[in-house]
């Protein structure tokens, strides 16, 4: 039971975590709740999905498959997350204000929020892929029914239970900084993401390691403690990483932190200014 | 375009480099028979990078795993899977099978 437990728990907390930084995220969007339920749902389908096809995606391109799409899978996310961040540079004050004056909730269709949803997916579908072929293997080698049972349900809560404790958390930031400091989670979790995707490449052999443990912290912060995990997951944490580890987190940071300067730079549209003009007369 | 050409060049270049390196490359081998590794030690050299292949000849699916090289691959039943992995420092790395954490456990010795 307890096997089944951590595995599920340490699995569910890696997508839980994503799950609520995109919640915090996409605050103050309509029906928000009816898309990342639909992104966990589309994602749980995925990952039966790739479970099942397992087998082929092992065997592809001469055994570097599962590599290839754990990376493919993850860089999707990064681009999703880098168009959303970049977006939202040049429209959290509109939002915000939106929110201030009107109360009401913004549209996720026109804008890049749903982008979002859809990193909701991946991170299930990668996640829970795994829960998927674990659970399989238990089943089949005998483990009792009683296990499982209690065991799913127990990683499942556990982990889904720190994913609401950081989205309240995030929730206690005041609304001025609010989107500053979800957009700042996003670029480290993209970040974080495509260092993991460049470790998959250096497993197969498809990049070059540029020396393999360029610092250990591992007697500080083991990557296989909890607490290790989730940082990985929140800031790309690493005991001992690589050096194209390194190179590509901050490639990412670096060029998502230009986007954002460069879209916050351009000149507001009309209708921000109209909106900021009418927010303060409304104030005074 | 050029720059398209560049890319893609320099890509299949590094592929080949990468890949005729692969063909030399020293192999380990470990099998995964009742969730446990056999052989539970393996002994590689320092500083050079080596390939681990894995073969799961139980029923049920694995994960080899490690923390403290950084590694992690699904073995489905019957398979065989390869992992790059080093060049590392002289010392013993442990790995696990993810999905049997109880039995499948084993070190790496490098010297």
């Amino acid at each position: 039971m307890l096997g089944v437990a951590l595995l599920v728990f340490r699995e569910v907390l890696e997508a839980a975590l994503i799950v609520s930084i995109v919640a915090a995220a996409t605050r103050g969007v309509l029906r928000r709740g009816l898309y990342i339920s639909a992104g966990i749902g589309l994602g749980v389908l995925g990952a039966i999905l790739v479970a099942l096809c397992a087998g082929a995606i092992a065997e592809a391109v001469n055994g570097s498959g599962q590599e290839l799409f754990n990376a493919c899978v993850l860089f999707a996310a990064v681009l999703m997350i880098a168009w959303h961040v970049i977006w939202m540079s040049s429209h959290a004050r509109e939002l915000v204000q939106h929110m201030q004056s009107i109360g009401g909730a913004v549209k996720a269709g026109s804008s890049s929020l749903s982008m979002l949803f859809a990193v909701v997916a991946l991170a299930v579908l990668r996640e829970g892929s795994e829960i998927v072929l674990f659970l399989y293997g238990m089943a089949a080698g005998g483990a009792g029914l009683g296990g499982l049972l209690t065991g799913i349900p127990v990683g499942i809560i556990g982990g889904v239970a720190v994913g609401f404790a950081l989205y309240f958390g995030l929730l206690r930031i005041p609304l001025r900084y609010f989107f500053t400091a979800t957009n700042w989670m996003l670029v480290l979790l993209a970040a974080g993401l495509a260092s993991t995707a460049a470790r998959f490449l250096v497993q197969a052999n498809l990049l070059p390691a540029l020396g393999t443990q360029v610092w250990n912290t591992s007697a500080l912060l083991d990557n296989g403690s909890v607490i290790g995990q989730a940082l990985h997951i929140l800031i790309g944490y690493d005991a001992h990483p690589s050096g194209i580890q390194i190179v590509f987190w901050l490639t990412t940071v670096v060029l998502l932190v230009i986007g954002m300067k460069l879209t916050a730079r351009a000149p507001p549209r009309r209708a921000d200014v109209d909106a900021a003009r009418g927010g303060s007369t409304a104030a005074t | 375009m050029v720059r398209k050409f560049l890319v893609v060049g320099f890509a299949l270049g590094l592929f080949a480099v990468t890949a005729a390196a692969a063909a030399d490359m020293p192999e380990y081998k470990l099998a995964i028979k009742d969730h446990k590794f056999e052989p539970a030690q393996l002994t590689a050299p320092a500083n050079a990078k080596f390939k681990v292949l894995v073969t799961n000849q139980d029923a049920t699916p694995s994960e080899f795993e490690s923390n403290d090289f950084n590694r992690e691959k699904i073995v489905l039943p019957g398979n065989t899977i390869t992992v790059f992995v080093g060049p590392l420092d002289k010392g013993s790395y442990k790995f696990f099978d993810d999905f049997h954490q109880d039995t499948g456990n084993g070190v790496l010795i490098v010297q």
